[in-house]
């Protein structure tokens, strides 16, 4: 069973959970996730692989609750158990196919948006390790919803830290922060943007600005996770491609936000129905 | 006596009250009506029924023992040639196979064999009759990638053999199409399939599930880590195609799949789980298969008005016979020669209708059947809020991408002998993952085969 062997909160609305999964540990790497299922009649709910330890067997999972599903997960307690998680998932991130030389010399800049900053961890923790340099900026909507901020000033160069009204850091969005820091005559070879779709998109913009190769990493709906229902589908560069399967990372550049965030609200209407009833009265 | 030549109707649930719930349409035989069906079978000398079923269950003699009451006997029987006669007995175009080569079938009705085969079955289960025992182990273990059809066909026969069996399943329940594809009104879930599992298990085998093949474990992973000494590859054919028309990614356009796994896997269907389904109130649903009547009874069921497109003509719906008598007895429309050529939507992105047109049929193409053409000018649009597409499937190129040396063909099909050997000696695969999408019984007659392969493979 997949064991909750340590949890904890990381803001009010954050949870970090390990969980004990060693063949998906084993097989984890940067830019990749998981779905997990909190109950028999659970949800499957794709979750970035935050850290995974091969040795102890576990990985490190951290949910945002936005609605039911996540809010069944971060009320799972430590010994609980989730009744399906299955991964690693989706393509590994593109520098994980590099050689050991190549990283020496490399400037990644990455931009994490609230809960983004999380996945963006393990990315970052890779890289550091490889030798490359690496600076993160982490944008929130306030102090009380920044997460992973000490954890992250360990495996990398610069962290910059700035919210949205100003209670930690620099007052403002991460595009602002990325123009400062290009102000300042930084350069770098690659970006990684991670956080809420529309966060993505402004990015987006902003980087394209500096002429910065963006990879951004798609959080779409999905189902099974493995290819087989096309939830997932986005368009990339003109063509339909599943993120559970081809991504979820792609180049920025190619990505049609606006359709993605419009299929990521279709169930908004109907999951925000109180109660979702059966509508042909089967289980009254 | 002359043999009677009308079949023993068999019970089905009122039309329009199946048309507003999930259980079973048909209701099988009793066990006075299989006898009766069962007499009629003239116990040919060279049955043809049985050189037309893919696995060449022993019909004749198991439809004797139904005649005589020997249920139990005529359940061992197939068991020696079928491991998910429950489902079979359901699922099989029985019209295209047994059934339709039965002499009877001439001059009035071919016997009921898949209504019979199911009676076995379903008798046989709810009086526990036990038809194999777990074989003393060999200690050599074999890996199957699936838990479809293929894959427990093999694993049965593998285990009873005495080898030590584990299958591996990406989703979190067991049973392939038959678990998250064919619905509860077709195929229930705890009591047949299931049920059909747990004998499989019972024999000795294995079943992971939440293991990706390819990206959990690799299949040289399997080798080299796990010892297991041979890999039976049935990992169907999952991937939905679209149609690459306008308006695909519009919110409401669904893959046949995603509904039906929402519906049946995720259980959305009932007010008791967490996963949405979104119906709207008038759904079409594009395709004329098997896939495409699932949907679209799915869809009726959850309160649509349901309206089937297809490009050709009835007598070329690859649906089974049965099905598309059902799906308008229960009140579906079918379109047919009418295709898609556009999905209109509103300013918001949420689809409103579908653009067709219609077709005539011209000469037959490579598939022996007359090609649909468009008559020029003949657009038309049907209203709707939710599209479905059922327009078939291909392999999921995971496994192939994560394994060496294994060699696939332009469709992304595995490629492998007729006893499913592979380019990679000790891998085997079968099922839809070597044919593409085709059928239940054709999927475990591939893990039969392969299953024996694999054991003359290791005996050397
Ligand atoms: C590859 C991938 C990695 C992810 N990694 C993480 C992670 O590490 N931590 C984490 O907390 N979440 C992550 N998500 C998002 C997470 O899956 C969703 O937040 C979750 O499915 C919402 O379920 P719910 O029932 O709680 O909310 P719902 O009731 O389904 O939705 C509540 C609100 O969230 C929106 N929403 C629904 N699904 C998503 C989604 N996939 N992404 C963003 N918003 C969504 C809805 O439109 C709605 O406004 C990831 C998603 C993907 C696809
Ligand atoms: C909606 C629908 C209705 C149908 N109706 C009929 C019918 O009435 N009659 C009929 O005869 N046929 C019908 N079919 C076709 C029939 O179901 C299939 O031909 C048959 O199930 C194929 O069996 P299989 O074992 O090859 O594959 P599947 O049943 O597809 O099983 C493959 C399994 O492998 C798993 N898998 C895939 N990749 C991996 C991986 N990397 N690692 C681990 N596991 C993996 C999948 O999750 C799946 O569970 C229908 C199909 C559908 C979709
Ligand atoms: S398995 Fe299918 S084809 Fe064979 S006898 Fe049964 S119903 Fe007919
Ligand atoms: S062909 Fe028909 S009548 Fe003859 S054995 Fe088969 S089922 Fe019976
Ligand atoms: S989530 Fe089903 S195909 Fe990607």
């Amino acid at each position: 069973m997949y064991k909750i062997v340590k949890k904890e909160f990381l803001t009010p609305i954050i949870c970090l959970m390990e969980v004990e999964a060693p063949r998906l540990a084993a097989a984890a790497q940067p830019g990749q996730f998981l779905i997990v299922r909190a109950r028999e009649q659970g949800e499957r709910i794709p979750l970035t692989i935050c850290d995974y330890d091969k040795e102890k067997g576990t990985v490190t999972i951290v949910t945002q609750i936005v609605g039911a599903s996540s809010r069944l997960i971060c009320n799972l307690d430590e010994g609980e158990c989730f009744t399906d998680l299955v991964g690693p998932l989706g393509i590994p991130s593109e520098f994980v196919e590099w050689k050991d030389e190549e990283f020496a010399g490399k400037k990644f800049l990455f931009v994490a948006g609230g809960l983004g900053t999380a996945p963006v961890y393990p990315q970052v923790k890779y890289l550091h390790a490889k030798g490359a340099n690496v600076d993160v900026i982490i944008g929130a909507r306030n102090s009380e919803l920044l997460i992973f901020e000490e954890e992250m000033g360990k495996v990398c160069d610069n962290v910059y830290i700035c919210t949205d009204d100003g209670s930690k850091g620099v007052k403002g969005f991460v595009t602002d922060m990325v123009d400062k820091i290009m102000a300042e005559g930084n350069t770098y070879d690659q970006a990684v943007a991670i956080g809420p779709m529309i966060m993505m998109k402004f990015a987006t913009k902003t980087m394209k600005k500096y002429n910065i190769p963006l990879t951004v990493s798609l959080n779409t709906l999905m189902v099974d996770g493995t290819g087989m229902c096309g939830a997932c589908r986005v368009t990339v560069g003109g063509k339909t491609r599943f993120a559970c399967v081809e991504g979820p990372e792609f180049d920025a550049y190619q990505v049609d936000f606006d359709e993605a965030m419009r299929r990521q609200a279709m169930y908004k209407d109907l999951e925000s129905e109180a109660d979702h009833k059966c509508k042909i009265g089967l289980h009254e | 006596m002359k043999p009677n030549m009308k079949r023993i109707p068999v019970r089905e649930q009122d039309p329009k009250v199946r048309a507003t719930n999930f259980e079973e349409v048909c209701y099988g035989y009793n066990a006075e009506e299989a006898q009766a069906e069962a007499s009629r079978c003239l116990n040919c000398k060279k049955p043809k029924c049985v050189a037309h079923c893919p696995v060449s269950i022993k019909i004749p003699q198991f439809i004797e023992q139904v005649k005589l009451g020997n249920f139990a006997e005529a359940a061992r029987i197939i068991a020696e040639d079928s491991s998910l006669p429950a489902v079979c007995g359901r699922v099989c175009p029985q019209e295209s196979q047994c059934e339709g080569v039965c002499v009877l079938g001439i001059k009035g009705d071919p016997i009921a064999i898949g209504k019979l085969e199911r009676f076995v079955a379903d008798w046989s289960r709810a009086n526990g009759i036990k038809l194999a025992d777990k074989a003393p182990s060999n200690g050599i273990k074999v890996a199957i990638v699936g838990s479809g059809p293929a894959g427990l066909a093999c694993a049965s026969d593998l285990a009873k053999l005495g080898y030590e069996v584990t299958i591996f399943e990406v989703l979190h329940k067991a049973g392939g199409v038959l678990q998250y594809g064919i619905p509860e009104f077709r195929l229930p879930k705890k009591d047949v399939v299931e049920a059909e599992i747990d004998n499989v298990r019972a024999l000795g085998v294995k079943i992971e599930t939440n293991v990706v093949v390819g990206r959990t474990i690799t299949i040289d992973d399997l080798f080299d880590k796990e010892d297991f000494k041979a890999v039976f590859i049935a990992s169907g054919a999952g991937l939905p195609k679209f149609m690459g028309i306008p308006g695909e990614n519009l919110n409401g356009v669904f893959s046949a799949n995603e509904f039906l796994t929402r519906s049946n896997l995720m259980g959305a269907y009932s007010a008791e789980a967490d996963t949405p389904i979104y119906t709207g109130s008038r759904v079409a649903v594009v395709g004329g298969g098997n896939v495409a009547m699932d949907a679209a009874r799915t869809a009726l069921r959850l309160g649509a008005e349901t309206t089937i497109v297809y490009r050709r003509t009835e007598k070329e719906l690859p649906a089974r016979v049965e099905e598309v008598h059902h799906a308008k007895e229960e009140g579906i429309d079918f379109k047919m020669l009418t295709s898609p050529v556009e999905i209109l939507g509103n300013e918001k992105g949420w689809v409103t209708g579908l653009r067709c047109i219609k077709m005539e049929l011209g000469e037959p193409d490579d598939s022996g059947r007359r090609r649909p053409i468009p008559i020029a000018g003949s657009e038309f649009d049907i209203e709707a809020d939710v599209v479905i597409m059922a327009l078939g499937t291909s392999p999921n190129p995971l496994i192939a991408n994560t394994t060496k040396g294994l060699e696939t063909n332009r469709y992304g099909c595995i490629v492998a002998d007729d006893l499913g050997a592979t380019s990679r000696p000790g891998v085997f695969a079968g099922g839809d993952a070597v044919t593409g999408a085709a059928t239940v019984i054709l999927a475990m007659g591939a893990g039969r085969k392969a299953a024996a392969a694999i054991d003359e493979y290791l005996k050397k």
